[in-house]
């Protein structure tokens, strides 16, 4: 398990090792992968603007609610970050392999979270708790 | 109609017609667009409110902006082939990179 993860984490910094395996797969199929990961990196850096913005513009919440939620929102763009090298570098390897494309469970992780924060916002405006 | 569409002469590779590589380098262009709304609020954070360690964050984001340009300019050229490689350790850690720097860029605007 562990040497699976380090030789992971390799490949994310030496991507073109993913050569040394398997048959490079139609050149269309490796394009479709790497704008899916840009997705995902686009993804990272609206949640940097997020939580800049939270920061800069929500000025009526109290300090603690507010660097609260920027680190959210900071750490949530990490994790997409990370997550985006890592399951490229996953599904090209699948790719050069022939086996199918690794399932994952972030996708549901990333849009509950969502949902949840749009529930919380619905209820801090409706409740009228915010700033006062 | 005859197939795609044919650039340039006979001997020239026919592109691919479902646009592929222009998608790809379209996403890049996208990419760096976000990643400048990001520098422009840390920018903003300077101008408005000039602090030493807001100036050094602004500074630090046009850095990864820049280097962001940079590794997606050297992507798209190499697009431009007619079978492009998958990308290299300059794009999936580069990439990682500025966007790590952007974050603690953003880290550095709440203190």
């Amino acid at each position: 398990m562990r040497d699976r993860i380090s030789e992971t984490v390799r490949l994310w910094f030496a991507p073109q090792r993913l050569r040394d395996e398997g048959t490079t797969p139609d050149y269309r199929f490796s394009l479709a992968n790497e704008r899916t990961f840009l997705a995902w990196i686009r993804t990272a850096l609206a949640l940097v603007a997020g939580g800049i913005a939270v920061d800069q513009f929500l000025t009526d919440l109290r300090w603690g609610v507010r660097t609260g939620v920027a680190i959210v929102l900071l750490a949530g763009a990490a994790l997409c970050a990370f997550r985006a090298v890592n399951h490229w570098v996953r599904c090209e390897r699948a790719m050069r392999r022939g086996e199918d494309l690794p399932a994952s469970r972030f996708p549901v992780l990333l849009a509950s979270g969502t949902a949840l924060a749009a529930l919380l916002v619905i209820a801090v405006v409706v409740l009228g708790l915010a700033g006062r | 109609m005859t197939g795609g569409p044919t650039v340039g002469g006979p001997d020239e590779p026919v592109r691919d017609p479902g646009a592929q590589p222009e998608r790809t380098w379209l996403a890049w262009r996208r990419t760096t667009l976000s990643c400048a709304v990001s520098v422009a609020l840390a920018a903003r954070v300077a101008l408005a409110e000039p602090s030493g360690l807001a100036v050094v964050a602004a500074g630090l984001g046009a850095l990864a902006w820049v280097g962001l340009l940079v590794t997606a300019h050297r992507r798209i050229g190499a697009l431009a082939q007619a079978r492009p490689g998958t990308m290299g350790a300059a794009q999936t850690a580069g990439t990682l990179l500025c966007v790590l720097v952007l974050i603690g860029v953003g880290g550095m605007m709440l203190v």
